[in-house]
């Protein structure tokens, strides 16, 4: 068991000047100086090796201060770090990009100043990501009010205890989920406001320098595109077939998660994580829960620990089956291998349907445990794909398609991506390992009872796509494992420490729960302020994160080795734009 | 062999040497047995439905039992589209223009509650309150997500409606343009609807005049 833990770095003795710890009940960590921010975290990265900035973003202390919080680990494993830059809540709200000591920090930003508005000084290109250059506001401070403005907090009035219908439409004045700014008039609105600004952050690429005097172009793949998994648009500048830049333009799912997330009481948001990454809501629940019982300081029942282990690690296999057969797709082996992997998927699905009710969305942890145990017919099944079909299967997955000449010609070599690029960009997940950097939640800071288990971190060293695939591979074998142990050790017992309540309460103060979830690192920073709801919901998505290095991975390949990478990265639109 | 049977109009007596080989049909009978039994749906997802509607092409619910595994990527060449996930304000424009890409005849469903209605993010700012406040719509599919059975069932109640439908009255072979045309809306402050712009000039000047007084 790693119960090693490090001497508590004290900050504030090394820059007396710029930092303070934050003593408000409930919180930990440090308030730096905004004016040192650079110092500070350059520092830390450097001397104190916290050199993975996992996730950046802000909290509007309505009416006084805005924060912005950093949350940063060591690859090497072991507890992170949180830090705090506060600002008086007057526009213009300045604080410094980190975008220089890590770049993974650039989208995060961007979203920072997307939904709360606060300017990143120094940031190479701060745009809006999830809205649209154009809308008006920052949806996520306190005082702005979405059109179908009923309240501040659930439950509503209207809703319960007096229980009058009505629908959102009638309160409106639009009669509709709108809201324009007073006396404004579409006749004066110059259409495509949005992609200006974009094209001009390109338009630098566009000339060629070769003797030639070739034309280069820009093409829009996407929102809808075959191979973009959804509604996923990337703009890229070719030099012929060739990328010269390449950039994301996301927001086209952006379902206001953390708006609604914020007037949910605690327990509403559970249904809500599940539609984040829709492959894997049983992970998703668990980073939740995870956030909000290291709040509350519930612990959870031993049955409940094992069958979060076994759904979680499910989840994984499936996600990763998914993934290899889609990536063929991308690859032109069109259908075939995923017709593979989706008769797998069912067979996990069916268990998960029998835990939870419900194939997908599943909803299945609760502050303190997991709703219900899983049936016994139910854990028979799992007992015949963990120790029977899953490993026939991933070894025939291995036996059609490791050697296959093209999925060999066209992955070896294609978005390479060093360890160290990796890490400055925030990547998490099977692509950091895949790059030679074995990090995982689960080893370098255990969470439930993953300290109990004899697994190996899966690590491969080339970090090119093919690596990539190999390792997703390497995991399900790995995830076969624990799902072995966990099933053979799992005692009998209760699934819930606490009653079952609509309502929880749960105390002042913030909280990061993390976990390792199938496509990297899965965050939920959540801050109360005692009332039923939470003050603060914000998702540290993994997809969202991993495609700030999108350009990088893609510079200096062919166009059709884009839609490889993006298959490979393994994203989905639902946690990505959330 | 193909089994024509559905196809043959009652009152007709096909002799015993033809039987199997001719059938006695109409003309609207055979037109909407050739539509319904190939629709050809849009490869074209927006959220979680979509993993679904994935989940129906695939083994175990098989949709090409019904010709409608052709998933196409191009609506060109596309007979349904199945709306499937939350539509947002950011992503409608391009919706309505994949929209007037399909040719005739052309149909929608609506699958889960976010494409009929805005479902669980009804609320959410940038989240359109269902699909038909934009384009029409033809079959609506409830669930979140709706199981694979239900959509399969939401196809074969599209398939009865195509059953009803009748060559000399459908809109694509009337006078007038080839094929409904929907203006595409504008990403402003918020979302415009080019339909209504009158009315939100109205409403929003009215709002200012509240303001001051
Ligand atoms: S209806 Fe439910 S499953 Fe379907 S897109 Fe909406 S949230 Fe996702």
């Amino acid at each position: 068991m790693a119960t090693v833990t490090a001497p508590a770095l004290d900050l504030a003795a090394r820059f007396p000047q710029a930092v303070r710890p934050d003593t408000r009940p409930g919180y930990s960590g440090w308030i730096v100086e905004k004016d040192h921010l650079l110092e500070v975290a350059t520092a830390l990265r450097d001397e104190f090796g916290y050199d993975l900035l996992s996730s950046v973003t802000g909290v509007d202390y309505y009416p006084d201060t805005m924060e912005v919080v950093y949350h940063a680990y060591k690859t090497t494993g072991g507890p992170g770090i949180v830090f705090k830059v506060q600002v008086p809540r007057q526009d213009p709200i300045e604080v410094p990009s980190v975008t220089p000591i890590w770049a993974g920090a650039e989208f995060q930003e961007r979203e920072a100043w997307d939904l709360l508005g606060i300017r990143f000084v120094g940031h190479p290109d701060l745009r809006r990501i999830l809205t649209w250059e154009g809308f008006a506001g920052h949806p996520l401070r306190k005082d702005w009010k979405e059109p179908f403005y009923e309240e501040e907090a659930k439950p509503y009035k209207s809703r319960w205890p007096d229980g009058k219908f009505f629908y959102a439409e009638e309160k409106n004045p639009f009669k509709d989920n709108l809201k324009f700014p007073p006396d404004f008039n579409p006749e004066d609105w110059t259409p495509d406001k949005a992609d200006a600004l974009l094209y001009a952050s390109l338009a630098r690429y566009l000339k060629s320098d070769d003797e030639l005097k070739t034309d280069r172009v820009i093409i829009n793949l996407g929102p809808q595109h075959p191979s973009t998994h959804g509604v996923f648009r990337a703009v890229a500048v070719l030099d012929g077939e060739t990328v010269v830049a390449l950039k994301p333009v996301v927001g086209y799912l952006h379902r206001n998660h953390e708006k609604i997330g914020e007037r949910n009481t605690f327990l509403q948001n559970m249904p809500f994580t599940d539609r984040l990454d829709y492959f894997n809501s049983m992970s998703n629940n668990w980073a939740y829960a995870l956030a909000v019982e290291k709040l509350m300081g519930i612990q959870v029942p031993e049955r409940a620990e094992y069958l979060r282990v076994i759904m979680a690690e499910l989840s994984r296999i499936q996600n990763h089956l998914i993934l290899i057969g889609m990536l063929l797709n991308d690859l032109g082996a069109y259908f075939t291998p995923s017709l593979y992997a989706f008769e797998e998927r069912e067979l996990i699905l069916d268990i998960f349907e029998a835990a939870s009710g419900s194939r997908m969305m599943c909803n299945y942890h609760r502050f303190g445990g997991v709703v219900r145990d899983i049936p016994p017919e139910a854990l028979q099944k799992l007992k015949g794909l963990v120790y029977d079909r899953l490993p026939r299967k991933v070894d025939e997955f291995d036996r059609l398609l490791t050697e296959n000449e093209i999925l060999v010609s066209r992955l070896k070599g294609v978005g390479k991506l060093s360890a160290e690029d990796a890490i400055r960009y925030s990547i998490t997940g099977p692509v950091l390992r895949a790059c030679g950097v074995p990090y995982d939640v689960r080893r370098a800071e255990p969470y439930g009872i993953y300290d109990r288990f004899d697994f190996d971190v899966a690590v491969r060293y080339n970090g090119d796509v093919y690596d990539w695939y190999l390792i997703r591979l390497d995991e399900i074998r790995q995830s076969l494992r624990i799902l072995d142990q966990a099933i053979r050790q799992m005692p009998e017992g209760p699934v819930m420490s606490t009653k079952p309540q609509y309502q929880v309460r749960v105390p002042p103060g913030e909280a990061y729960g993390r976990i390792e979830a199938p496509k990297g690192e899965l965050g939920f920073y959540v801050v109360s302020n005692g009332k039923p709801n939470p003050w603060r919901y914000h998702v540290r998505a993994p997809s969202f994160v991993n495609i700030t290095a999108l350009e990088k991975m893609c510079v200096g390949n062919k166009i059709a080795d884009f839609v490889v990478i993006l298959g490979a990265i393994d994203i989905v639109l639902g946690e990505l734009d959330r | 062999m193909v089994d024509h049977s559905e196809l043959q109009v009652p009152g007709y007596e096909i002799p015993p040497e033809m039987q199997g080989q001719v059938v006695i049909t109409t003309l609207d009978r055979i037109y909407n047995w050739g539509r319904r039994s190939s629709l050809w749906p849009m490869m074209f997802g927006l959220a979680c439905c979509a993993i679904e509607m994935i989940a129906v092409q695939a083994p175990r619910f098989d949709l090409a039992r019904f010709g409608m595994e052709v998933m196409r990527p191009s609506p060109r060449q596309s007979d349904v589209m199945i709306v499937a996930g939350t539509v947002t304000k950011k992503m409608v424009p391009a919706v309505v223009r994949l929209y007037n890409q399909m040719p005739e005849p052309k149909y929608v469903v609506a699958m889960g509650a976010c494409a009929s209605s805005g479902g669980p993010f009804k609320a959410g700012y940038n989240v359109v309150a269902g699909i038909d406040k934009f384009i029409p719509v033809d079959v609506y599919i409830p669930g979140c997500p709706p199981t694979p059975e239900a959509l399969i069932y939401g196809m074969m109640k599209l398939q009865e409606k195509i059953d009803k439908q009748s060559i000399r009255q459908v809109r694509w072979y009337q006078k007038g343009p080839d094929s409904v045309q929907i203006p595409v809306p504008i990403l402003g402050p918020d979302l415009i609807d080019p339909r209504r712009a009158e009315e939100l000039k109205r409403i929003a000047a009215a709002q200012a005049q509240t303001q001051e007084g």
